[in-house]
């Protein structure tokens, strides 16, 4: 009797259990979707009203604040961001990759395991030590270096953003690398080549879908980059003429002005709106970089 | 060869930027800096209050999102079936890991801090941290129960265990490992995040008692708080005549914060690695 | 000779496919039955509808009836008791993360046996049975995952036996062990059918003739001939492609 109750509390437990572990999956599902939903719904309206869509695209003059008339143009905030980011770019993807190639290819097995650990531990420091990096140390050096006004500017931004986005481009691009079969590098060794032509000719080749992975999951990290942008970059809302001119871009935008605006207002709904453009920025590059990894796994598995 | 060169040029510096933030941020470091309050309009004194509110808001929203993310990880790769909502489902989970920390920010304000009234406030803030973290603790979760071997799953089926039994008894402890280490890093990376606090409760300063019991417990839910990473922010940007190694100094304390939590994470990866049961 | 398993025009299909094409027969009580058949043959298919495992495949569909004991098992009221009173071998040995003990105590401990003395009583009984215990009988703690293949198949019937089935099935239980083991395992039926039914999956078509009192034979998804031993593998069973198949003819 004992027995059959004790099964019977049991089951019961279980169904508990079981209904709780459906409840979180649930709402986990709903909260992933919600962000998605919620920041376009507050953008909304004003794509429909206030926002000239063109204005938007391909004016420089981004005024929020005016009291004759406010004008929303992010053009030289779009200009901020890709600049920094192709700078950053330029510098952390051939020394990402040359490092992935180093760390996958030529190094012991010990010098591997800390070097990993080391970029693990370099991909965790907080954006805002960076910034501060930037800003305190950065800028004075550049400002002695190249005899510019200010510090702060595309330069600090894009040698911040590279260092930032270097340790997640070395470790996908390894990932790339290491997937490519051992069955090539012994075949391109049987033939006489040597390690650095066995890399260049047969591996980077090989590892080329999973290294643009890399590279764009590097990009989609510095486009999405606020505090250290923030505090690196500057304030100024301009296109830019040379790296040393201080800019602006989106994500910083919505850091320094969102605080100041009124809940409903245009301004605030514009702000959700570059948000909406941040969040679809970002998707894509994300999508992309899974479907040409997804591409590469398909076409190994044959 | 130049591949060796180019990482060590990464790396050394690195290091370099590192020492000089400590060498910087000597003159502040000792233990009064971490348990003693800002004064002086945040130009002297300590961090105890950024300490403390960092402490109180990551370990709120850890809270939050760690039963979540943990039973949401089960139920996607224990229960749910093989359809196209799974599918999208786990493509959304990835992709909201990649979404910008500004735009956690919005999602902050407008529903936390707006629509459900919560104010600036550490629940506001523990919530949008909760959310961020959410996803990355989803996946570590789903990839580490994806690890434990198919067959012991089928083997305990056919003894008879329920599928909650054998989830239970071996796919969970088997995998807590792994789900442990990717808690663990999120509380690192909620430790250092601004953008999501930036309006969601951090602020420039709170009034903290300086000693006694309520100086551990300084902030009621519903407070704005003070936080490290926001501190930083501003000690550095919005504080004339603040010395250079205060800034220097609250720098030091967070990456050394960081820097523990993900050390931590990693030795608990390698020793479990070691104690593997199959 | 009482029938213990019915299949009545059973039909199985995964999606598109069918993998099991309008199955009647039946398994008699404490004998030994074989099921022989090429590759994709539905043989495993047929395993996982006796104690329905077969729930655990996505976008499977069902048609026909499988009874045991007269009763059916789509309608149980318990699956979890069901598929207690079937054990269940695997062609790959697979040894739970726990310790021997634990690993033969694990169904019995999930059906609620909490009794330090019965559960030591019962994994003797089953190690025993399944001639494994001399070889582990110091080594209780060992990890499962740690012994060797033959000896982790050993493993696995000792947990198949440990929650008392009336039926045990082996699904090509041979394949990843050596041949000293096979033919330990091979007494071990022998001796067990005294005390329940067993069904022998196997694709070595002489092991089913040693150890089979009734063998069926699959093909396609369909069965082709039921019936004695004897028959199957004489000159003159029922079909041609019997015949075939079991002189190695084809699969």
């Amino acid at each position: 009797m004992r027995k059959d109750l004790r099964r019977q509390f049991s089951t019961l437990g279980e169904s508990a259990v079981e209904w709780a572990i459906r409840l979180c999956g649930w709402s986990a599902i709903l909260f992933v979707f919600a962000i998605f939903f919620f920041v376009f719904r507050e953008g909304a309206p004003v794509l429909f009203g206030e926002l000239d869509l063109k204005e938007f695209f391909t004016s420089v003059n981004w005024r929020p604040d005016s009291t004759i008339r406010p004008q929303f143009g992010i053009l030289a905030l779009l200009a901020g961001t890709a600049s920094v980011t192709a700078l950053a770019m330029a510098i952390s993807v051939p020394a990402g990759f040359a490092s992935a190639i180093f760390i996958s290819e030529f190094c012991g097995p010990k010098a591997r395991e800390a070097l990993k650990i080391i970029i693990e531990l370099l991909a965790a420091i907080p954006s805002v030590v960076w910034g501060f990096i930037g800003y305190m140390v950065l800028n004075p050096v550049i400002i002695w270096t190249t005899g510019a006004p200010i510090g702060i500017n595309i330069l600090n931004g894009g040698i911040i953003l590279a260092l930032m986005s270097v340790p997640i481009i070395m470790s996908v691009g390894e990932d790339a690398l290491k997937a490519v079969p051992d069955a090539y590098r012994e075949a391109g060794l049987a033939l006489g080549a040597s390690r650095w032509q066995v890399t260049t000719r047969v591996l980077l080749p090989a590892a080329r879908n999973g290294l643009l992975a890399a590279a764009l999951l590097g990009v989609g990290r510095a486009i999405g980059e606020t505090m250290a942008v923030l505090m690196a970059t500057g304030h100024s809302v301009r296109i830019p003429h040379s790296i040393l001119d201080p800019v602006r871009t989106l994500t910083a935008t919505i850091a320094a002005e969102l605080g100041e605006t009124v809940e409903g207002g245009t301004h605030y709904r514009v702000l959700f709106v570059i948000g909406s453009l941040l969040m679809i920025i970002s998707l894509i590059t994300n999508l992309t970089a899974d479907l040409i990894v997804r591409g590469v796994k398909g076409r190994q598995s044959t | 060869m130049i591949l060796l060169v180019t990482t060590a040029a990464l790396i050394l510096p690195l290091l370099a930027i590192l020492a000089y933030l400590v060498v910087k941020a000597w003159p502040v470091l000792s233990w009064s800096f971490l348990v003693e309050n800002p004064t002086n309009y945040m130009t002297a004194g300590g961090i105890w209050a950024a300490l403390v509110g960092t402490f109180d808001v990551v370990v709120l929203s850890l809270a939050i999102a760690a039963p979540i993310g943990v039973l949401a990880g089960v139920y996607l790769s224990e229960y749910a079936r093989e359809n196209w909502l799974t599918r999208l489902v786990n493509l959304a989970v990835v992709n909201l890991a990649g979404v910008p920390s500004i735009v956690h920010a919005l999602f902050g304000v407008g529903v936390f801090v707006l629509m459900a009234g919560f104010g600036r406030s550490i629940v506001a803030a523990s919530c949008t941290l909760a959310i961020m973290t959410l996803p990355v603790i989803i996946t570590s979760t789903t990839e580490a129960l994806a690890a434990v071997p198919f067959a012991f799953r089928e083997a305990c089926w056919n003894l008879g265990a329920s599928r909650w039994q054998t989830i239970r008894t071996i796919v969970l402890p088997n995998a807590i490992s792994g789900i442990l280490t990717g808690v663990i890093l999120q509380v690192s990376r909620a430790a250092g995040e601004t953008a999501p606090i930036l309006f969601t409760g951090a602020v420039f300063y709170m009034a903290v008692p300086d000693s006694g019991v309520a100086s551990w417990f300084p902030y009621g839910l519903y407070d704005p708080f003070m936080a490290l990473s926001y501190h930083l922010f501003t000690i550095s940007t919005q504080v004339a005549g603040a010395s250079d190694a205060l800034a220097y100094g609250t720098a030091v304390v967070l990456i050394a914060l960081v820097l523990t939590v993900n050390l931590v994470s990693i030795v608990f990866r390698v020793r479990l690695r070691s104690r593997r049961k199959w | 000779m009482a029938s213990h398993v019915i299949f009545r025009n059973v039909t199985v299909k995964y999606g598109a496919k069918t993998a099991l094409d309008d199955i009647s027969l039946e398994i008699p009580a404490r004998r030994i039955f074989g099921i022989i058949g090429p590759a994709k043959s539905g043989k495993t298919t047929l395993l996982r509808c006796i104690n329905r495992t077969i729930d655990f495949i996505p976008n499977v569909r069902i048609t026909g009836e499988v009874t045991i004991d007269g009763e059916d098992v789509f309608r149980v009221k318990n699956v979890c008791d069901l598929r207690r009173r079937i054990g269940m071998v695997f062609p790959l040995p697979v040894g739970l993360p726990l310790s021997v003990y634990d690993n033969v105590a694990y169904a019995p401990r999930m059906a609620g046996m909490r009794d330090r003395a019965q559960l030591d009583e019962l994994v003797e009984r089953c190690l025993r049975q399944a001639a494994l215990w001399d070889e582990v009988k110091d080594r209780l703690r060992l990890l499962g995952t740690k012994l060797s293949g033959g000896q982790q198949q050993r493993l696995t019937i000792a947990r198949a036996l440990s929650h008392r089935p009336e039926i045990l099935c082996l699904n090509r239980f041979s394949i990843a062990v050596d041949p000293v083991t096979t033919s330990k395992i091979e007494d071990v039926l022998l001796e067990l059918k005294r005390e329940m039914t067993i069904v022998v999956v196997s694709n070595l078509v002489q092991q089913v003739h040693r150890l089979a009192d009734r063998v069926a034979f699959l093909n396609s998804s369909r069965l082709i001939e039921v019936g004695p031993t004897d028959v199957l593998f004489s000159e003159h069973p029922a079909h041609q492609l019997t015949f075939d198949y079991v002189r190695g003819h084809f699969g």
